[in-house]
C-alpha cells in the first residue's frame, strides 16, 4: 500500500512538472507567432504609411494664353519653328495672372518651377496637334513640380525637407487656398512607364514587364517541370543515374538565384547572342531558377497519391501510361498548381539575376513584345529606392504595395485552385 | 532448407527442450512440425485447370517468400488460401495477375500457365492479362470519379464498347451481378467515395466484372467490412462462381468454409495442405492445418 501511495505522489510531482514544460512550451509558441505578427504589422504600416501618398498625385489647372508674340510662334505646323518656340512662357503667364507682382528674372524662373519640367512640352503637343487654338486661351493641368508636390503633401513631415523657396511656398498656399492646386488619384501611376521626374514616373512599364516575363517563365517552366516530375517519380529506373539528377535537383533548389543570372548572361545572351533586358531572356532565367521547385512539390504531390488508387488502376488492366493520365496526374494537380504558383511568386519577386541580364535599364517605353526593353516590379522598385528625388521615396513604397497585391492575388488563386480540385477519398 | 534456417531451427529446438524439462505435458509447438519443401498433401492438381501453376518461387531481393509451390486452379472454382499472417498467401495471389510486377526487387520464378499459357512470358502482355484476371483489393479503393465512370472505365480503357448505350449496358450489368444496381440507379453520377464501406466493395467487385474477366483474384475483400456487408459479398461471390474462377485470401475461416470448393493452407512461404473445403475444416490431413484451423495458433 506505501509503496503504491509513494508511487501515485511520485507520478503527481512529475506531472505539476509536466504541465508546467507544457504551459512554457505553449508560451514560446505564442510569443514567436506573436513577434511574427508585430514584425509584418510594423513593415506594412511603414510601407502603407510612406506608400499612400504615391497614389496620390498633384495637379496644377492654370487658363494658358496661348500667345503668339509671347511663345515666338506664328505657325505651329512649321517644324522649325516649332523647334525654337518658348513654351513655358504662356505657363509662367498664367501663373502671373494670379501673382501679377511676380515680375523679373528670378521671380520667373521660380515661378516656370511651380510646375513639372514636361509642362512645356504639353503645350507644345497640344498646339502641334490643334494649330488652330493658337493666341487662344485653353484650361490646362499639369503636373506640380516635384519640390511643389512634396511642400504640399508633405509640408508637416519632418523626413522630408521643402526645397521651396519663402516665397513660392506662398504662392503654392494661396495657389491651393484658390483649387489651383489640387490632389487627385494618381493615374500616372498605372498608365505610364518610368521617368526621371516622380510626378511622371509609372509603374505599368514595370507591370507589363513583369508579366511579360513570368508568361515565359510560366509557360517554360511549368510544363517542363511537371513533365520531369512524372518521368522521375512513375518512369525513372531506380539507379545511380537517376539518384545523381535527383540529388542535382535538390541542389539547384538552393543555388542562389544571382548565379542563374550569371548563366542567363553567358548561355543567352553570350551564346545565343539574344538582347538584353528584354523578357524572354528573363523569363528564361527565372524558370531555370523555379524549375527545381515545381519539380520538387510536384514529385510529392504524385508522391502523395495513395498506391490503393495506382493498384486499382492496374489491377482492371490500365497500362502505366493510363494508370498516370488518367489518376495519378489528376489526382496530384492540386499540389502540383499549388507548387508552381509558390515558385512563380518566387520568380516575381525575384531581382538580383535579372540585374546580371540587364533589365535594371532605365527603360521609359511600356513594353510591347517579349524582346522589347522592359524591367519588372522589383527592379522597378529598386531603381526609385535608390533614386535621389525625394518623390521616388514614396514612389517606391507605393510600388512595394503593387508588388504585394500580386503576389497576395496569385498566393489566393492557389488556395483557390487547390480547394477546387481537391478530391477526398 | 539453407543454412540460416537450418540454425534457426536447430536454435528454436534447443529452446523447446528446454521449455519442455519445465512443462512436459506441454502440446507440440508449430515450430516442431517440419514442413517439406515443395511438398504439398491433399489435391493440389485437377485436370484441364485454368492456372497451371508449377514450382513457383518468389524472391523478394534476397528473401524467399514463397518457396517451390505447384498448385492447380479450377476452372470456375472458388478456391480460398488460408493461413497466418505473412505467409506468403497475398504475394501469391499477386503473382496470378502480376501485381508484384511493380515491385522493384520482386523476381518471380517458376512456371505459371493460364490456359497453357506463360504469364511471365516476356512477350506477355501484362495489360492483357489483367483484363482476363481481374482483381478486388483488401481495402475498398473506388476511384474519386461518379459510380458510372468507376464502372465504365475498363471498359472505357479496354475499348468494350463503341456506343454510349453499350456501356449503359455495360454498367448496369455489372452493377446487377454486384447486387449493387437498385441501390445506386438514381445516383449514377454521384461520387463512389461518398458510398457505404460494404457498397464500395461492391462498387470495385462490379469494376472488376465489367470487363468480364475469367478468373478474379480477391485479397481479403471483406476485412473491412461489417458482417451484414460481408454477408453480402459472399453471397455475390457464390453467385459469380458460376461464370467466373474466384481466388480468395481471407483470414476468416469461416468464409473459407462458407464461400470455397477447395481451401489451400499456406506456411512460412510454404504450400501445406490443399483440400476440399470440407475436408480442410473436418479432417485435415497436415498437422499444421489442423492446428491452425483448431485455433492453437494464427
Amino acid at each position: 500500500m506505501t509503496d503504491q501511495r509513494s508511487q501515485a505522489e511520485i507520478v503527481r510531482q512529475s506531472l505539476k512538472r509536466r504541465y508546467r514544460k507544457e504551459r512554457r512550451f505553449r508560451l514560446y509558441g505564442i510569443l514567436a507567432i506573436f513577434i511574427a505578427l508585430a514584425s509584418l504589422f510594423i513593415l506594412f504600416a511603414d510601407i502603407i504609411g510612406k506608400g499612400h501618398t504615391g497614389f496620390v498625385k498633384t495637379t496644377i489647372t492654370l487658363d494658358v494664353p496661348l500667345n503668339s508674340d509671347a511663345m515666338y510662334l506664328d505657325d505651329p505646323t512649321d517644324k522649325d519653328q516649332i523647334s525654337m518656340a518658348d513654351f513655358s512662357a504662356p505657363i509662367i503667364a498664367a501663373l502671373q495672372t494670379h501673382f501679377p507682382e511676380a515680375e523679373g528674372g528670378s521671380a520667373r524662373r521660380e515661378l516656370a518651377r511651380m510646375v513639372g519640367s514636361y509642362a512645356p512640352s504639353e503645350v507644345r503637343r497640344l498646339l502641334e496637334k490643334n494649330p488652330e487654338l493658337l493666341n487662344t486661351t485653353q484650361t490646362m493641368e499639369f503636373l506640380a513640380h516635384d519640390t511643389v508636390s512634396v511642400y504640399v503633401k508633405h509640408a508637416d513631415n519632418p523626413s522630408y525637407s521643402i526645397r521651396l523657396s519663402e516665397r513660392q511656398q506662398g504662392w503654392v498656399d494661396e495657389l491651393v487656398e484658390k483649387g489651383v492646386i489640387d490632389t487627385s488619384f494618381n493615374d500616372v501611376l498605372f498608365s505610364r512607364g518610368d521617368s526621371r521626374e516622380p510626378g511622371n514616373a509609372g509603374i505599368l512599364g514595370a507591370i507589363v514587364g513583369s508579366l511579360l516575363t513570368m508568361l515565359v517563365t510560366l509557360a517554360i517552366s511549368f510544363p517542363m517541370g511537371i513533365a520531369a516530375a512524372i518521368y522521375l517519380e512513375e518512369f525513372a529506373p531506380q539507379n545511380r543515374i537517376t539518384d545523381f539528377i535527383e540529388v542535382n535537383i535538390n541542389n539547384l533548389a538552393a543555388v542562389p538565384s544571382i548565379i542563374f543570372g550569371l548563366l542567363g548572361l553567358a548561355v543567352f545572351i553570350g551564346l545565343f547572342g539574344m538582347p538584353r533586358s528584354v523578357p524572354v531572356v528573363g523569363g528564361l532565367v527565372l524558370a531555370l531558377m523555379t524549375l527545381p521547385t515545381i519539380i520538387i512539390s510536384s514529385r510529392a504531390a504524385i508522391k502523395s497519391v495513395p498506391p490503393s488508387i495506382r493498384e486499382a488502376a492496374e489491377g482492371i488492366g490500365a497500362s502505366k501510361m493510363q494508370v498516370v493520365l488518367h489518376h495519378v496526374v489528376p489526382l496530384a494537380m492540386p499540389g502540383m498548381l499549388t507548387g508552381s504558383i509558390i515558385g512563380m511568386a518566387q520568380a516575381l519577386g525575384e531581382t538580383a539575376p535579372l540585374l546580371l541580364i540587364g533589365m535594371v535599364a532605365f527603360i521609359v517605353d511600356v513594353p510591347d513584345g517579349f524582346f522589347s526593353s522592359a524591367t519588372v516590379l522589383p527592379v522597378q522598385i529598386y531603381l526609385w529606392a535608390s533614386s535621389s528625388e525625394q518623390g521616388f521615396v514614396e514612389l517606391a513604397s507605393a510600388g512595394i504595395m503593387v508588388l504585394l497585391a500580386f503576389m497576395i492575388s496569385m498566393n489566393a488563386l492557389a488556395i483557390w485552385l487547390r480547394k477546387r480540385l481537391e478530391r477526398r477519398w | 532448407m539453407n543454412m540460416n534456417e537450418s540454425i534457426s531451427r536447430a536454435a528454436d529446438n534447443s529452446d523447446e527442450t528446454v521449455m519442455s524439462a519445465q512443462e512436459p505435458e506441454a502440446e507440440t509447438r508449430r515450430e516442431d512440425i517440419k514442413v517439406e519443401e515443395g511438398k504439398t498433401v491433399g489435391v493440389p492438381y485437377a485436370d484441364d485447370p485454368k492456372f497451371k501453376l508449377r514450382n513457383v518461387e518468389v524472391f523478394y531481393g534476397e528473401d524467399r517468400a514463397i518457396k517451390d509451390i505447384s498448385l492447380d486452379i479450377a476452372r470456375n472454382e472458388v478456391i480460398s488460401f488460408i493461413g497466418p499472417s505473412g505467409c506468403g498467401k497475398s504475394t501469391f495471389l499477386r503473382c496470378l495477375n502480376r501485381m508484384n510486377d511493380s515491385i522493384d526487387i520482386c523476381r518471380v520464378k517458376g512456371q505459371l500457365m493460364l490456359d497453357d499459357e506463360d504469364i511471365y512470358h516476356s512477350k506477355k502482355d501484362v495489360v492483357e492479362l489483367r483484363a482476363r484476371v481481374g482483381m478486388v483489393f483488401q481495402k475498398p479503393n473506388p476511384f474519386p470519379k461518379s459510380i458510372y465512370d468507376n464502372v465504365a472505365y475498363g471498359p472505357r480503357i479496354h475499348g468494350l464498347a463503341n456506343r454510349k448505350s453499350d456501356l449503359d449496358e455495360i454498367v448496369e450489368n455489372s452493377l446487377r451481378k454486384a447486387g449493387l444496381w437498385d441501390e445506386v440507379k438514381d445516383r449514377l453520377d454521384a461520387t463512389a467515395t461518398g458510398m457505404s464501406g460494404g457498397q464500395q466493395q461492391r462498387l470495385c467487385i462490379a469494376r472488376a466484372i465489367a470487363v468480364s474477366p475469367e478468373v478474379i483474384l480477391m485479397d481479403e475483400p471483406c476485412s473491412a467490412l461489417d458482417p451484414i456487408a460481408t454477408a453480402k459479398v459472399e453471397e455475390l461471390i457464390s453467385e459469380m462462381s458460376e461464370t467466373y474462377t474466384i481466388v480468395i485470401v481471407t483470414h476468416s475461416m469461416q468464409q473459407a468454409a462458407r464461400v470455397s470448393h477447395r481451401t489451400a493452407y499456406f506456411h512460412l512461404g510454404h504450400l501445406v495442405e490443399v483440400n476440399e473445403t470440407t475436408k480442410v475444416f473436418t479432417s485435415p490431413e497436415h498437422e499444421l492445418t489442423e492446428s491452425y484451423i483448431t485455433g492453437r495458433f494464427g
